[in-house]
């Protein structure tokens, strides 16, 4: 079924898709559109809406929900995924399945709020201080705001942990045609299991997410714990363990996880490397250049952590050079070069404006 | 320890963290005793706890489903869980410092909501877990590690600050001390079976930090002192009116 839809609302059709029941928010531009439909529609699906007293108050309440049972959901940008960090590490060290979308904002702090940007890339990497590896999706399109936020909830589920939709101004508030998809795998939570309830299943994966009233008495905490839920704290091969396991949870299973595609890279001396609305850019700027006869190819980044290191480590010397345009002072562009050896030209916009298929083409000729 | 209670407590955990003469391992104990005495069934009922030694009241000692969550935080974690599952019991469990510092802002609000929580907060007066820092709770010219000459701020009185922020619900507000200890388990009681937000303030001293600066003798002396301390309030309105310096107005506000 195709309809027209705004990138946000589309994003509340694929949360519905994968089973959202919960959503927890606070207000805040370019995101809102998110909680206003939220609002509306999670009644009628036998889900929990609340407007909470901050970012921090909405982050607790939706991980508070998922231990409740739900599948759930919170939507923010800049200065609200700020507050949200204590509890993303939170979600992380609890191995909590939820979905945080944070459409981005030119910032830092308020910034311009109804600009876009890209600027949190690595917030989403590395925002909540302690060690955990991350999971980011990078959507181009409205199709994407609806696709991606199901996949997001099929990742949250599969590897229990927060993932992040890092939208963009641009795309949020697009209107485009949407596929809604009639059959589509959702990951669903077992009923009820007797297995640890912080343990490590076959394929490096975490034991089933567990619920609260079920009469499994469900020591849940923050601190380093084992794999029943009990603090650790004094036992060093107890944290090693843990932090391993969140890490390797990621890192064995990247290829599952990773996603990305490639226009015109057979025989492309300089590839475009690009990611959210900037792509759509990247891709008008690879039909110029081949209309002048120039061999460019776009590499799209689908997924942006984990990192797809091998893709870099594999270009060959066909590729002359790599050109990263970023709705930011040069963040993706950093993994890229850590993993592609050869030459790599950066191009940055943070003035809030999107980047141009002219500027990309300037900086390739 | 009565034997009736052990079912409710996880045989691992034993002995318990709490400094002697700490008045958190009483309403540990009060707490369980009003479950029992009421015949809840611990399996649907969840306890959410913040970060601080009242936080480890229910977490790890109660066999049951616990969240201890991130400092100040544990209101709003709470209101998730009940929103999304009514059916569930669900108890906040916490210090002074976490649910009126740092966390002060969820629990007003839970407060308006008039959400159907239990909320008790174990109220030493002061950061009992990181050494004896200044709370919000610290009464003027207690002493303090981050006052050492005596607070010179003026504390809040939990009870006014929930009364205030609820005042349009019929929300329950108690406080009374461990010294209390009948009492204590009958307000939980009360707290307990109250539909919408019922708040209750245990005061709950703390000899190692809090005692030994401010010229305690004893923990036990500590726990007595709460009885010439207390002074019960025999109409609910007495909140607003009480004014005396280094007294306790114990009772029921709501
Ligand atoms: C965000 C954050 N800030 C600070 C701390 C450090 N911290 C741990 S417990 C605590 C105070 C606890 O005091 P209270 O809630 O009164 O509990 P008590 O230990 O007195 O029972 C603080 C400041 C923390 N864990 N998290
Ligand atoms: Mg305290």
């Amino acid at each position: 079924m195709k309809v027209f839809l705004q990138g946000n609302e589309a994003c509340v059709q694929g949360a519905l898709k994968a089973g959202c029941q919960f959503y927890a928010g606070y207000p805040i531009t370019p995101s809102s559109e998110i909680m206003e439909k939220m609002v509306r529609v999670l009644p009628e699906h036998q889900g929990v809406f609340v407007q909470m007293e901050d970012e921090i108050g909405s982050i607790a309440a939706m991980i508070g929900a998922v231990w409740a049972g739900a599948k759930a959901m919170t939507a923010t940008s800049g200065p609200g995924l700020a507050l949200m960090l204590e509890n993303i590490g939170y979600a992380i060290m609890t191995e909590t399945p939820c979905v945080i979308v944070d459409v981005q904002r030119a910032g830092p702090s308020t910034g311009q709020a109804t600009k876009p940007a890209s600027g949190d890339v690595m917030t989403a990497r590395w925002g909540a201080p302690g060690d955990y590896e991350s999971i980011a999706l990078s959507p181009w399109s409205v199709q994407e705001m609806y696709e991606f936020t199901i996949r997001a909830f099929n990742l949250a589920e599969t590897y229990r942990m927060p993932v992040f939709l890092l939208a963009d101004e641009a795309v949020a508030h697009l209107k485009e045609k949407v596929g809604l998809k009639k059959n589509i795998n959702i990951v669903q939570r077992a009923k009820k299991s007797e297995q640890p309830p912080f343990g490590e299943t076959a394929g490096n994966l975490p034991t089933s997410m567990p619920a609260f009233g079920q009469g499994r008495k469900i020591s849940v905490t923050g601190s380093t714990h084992d794999e029943w839920g009990y603090r650790r704290t004094q036992v060093p091969a107890a944290h090693e363990k843990l932090v391993n396991r969140f890490c390797n949870k990621i890192r064995k299973n990247v290829e599952q996880i990773v996603e990305w595609e490639t226009y015109e890279d057979q025989d492309a001396e300089i590839l475009i490397v690009a990611y959210g609305f900037t792509a759509r850019s990247a891709l008008a700027a690879v039909r110029l250049a081949r209309a002048k006869g120039e061999k460019v190819g776009l590499l799209r980044l689908k997924t942006l952590w984990p990192f797809p290191e091998k893709v870099f480590s594999g270009i060959g010397p066909k590729v002359k050079k790599i050109v990263v345009p970023e709705m930011n002072q040069g963040q993706i562009v950093l993994e890229v070069s850590r993993f592609y050896r050869g030459s790599v030209i950066y191009y940055n916009k943070t003035n809030g404006q999107v980047i141009t298929p002219q500027e990309i083409l300037d900086c390739i000729m | 320890m009565n034997n009736n209670l052990n079912k409710y407590i996880r045989p691992e955990v034993f002995p318990t963290p709490f400094c002697r003469g700490c008045g958190h391992g009483i309403l540990m104990g009060s707490i369980l005793r009003a479950i029992d005495e009421l015949k809840l069934d611990i399996d649907q009922m969840v306890f959410v706890s913040g970060i601080g030694c009242a936080a480890w009241i229910p977490s790890p000692h109660f066999a049951a489903d616990t969240l201890h969550t991130t400092h100040g935080r544990p209101v709003a974690f709470a209101t998730g869980i009940k929103l999304f599952n009514p059916k569930l019991k669900v108890v906040v469990i916490s210090g002074d410092g976490d649910l009126s510092a740092i966390g002060g802002n969820h629990l007003i609000h839970a407060a308006r909501r008039n959400i159907d929580l239990t909320v008790i907060c174990a109220n030493n007066n002061i950061y009992g877990m990181t050494g004896g820092q200044m709370a919000p709770t610290t009464p003027t010219g207690a002493r303090v590690s981050t006052a050492p000459d005596g607070s010179t701020e003026p504390a809040f009185d939990l009870c006014k600050l929930v009364w205030g922020a609820g005042s349009e619900s019929d929300s329950y507000i108690a406080r009374t001390t461990v010294f209390h200890a009948r009492e204590l388990i009958k307000y939980i009681k009360k707290a307990l079976t109250h539909q919408g937000f019922s708040f209750l303030e245990a005061v709950s001293p703390c000899f190692t930090q809090f005692g030994r600066r401010n010229q305690a003798e004893t923990p036990a002396r500590m726990i007595l002192d709460l009885k010439k301390m207390s002074v019960r309030a025999k109409k609910a309105d007495e909140l607003f009116k009480f004014k005396e310096k280094r007294k306790i107005l114990i009772g029921e506000f709501k």
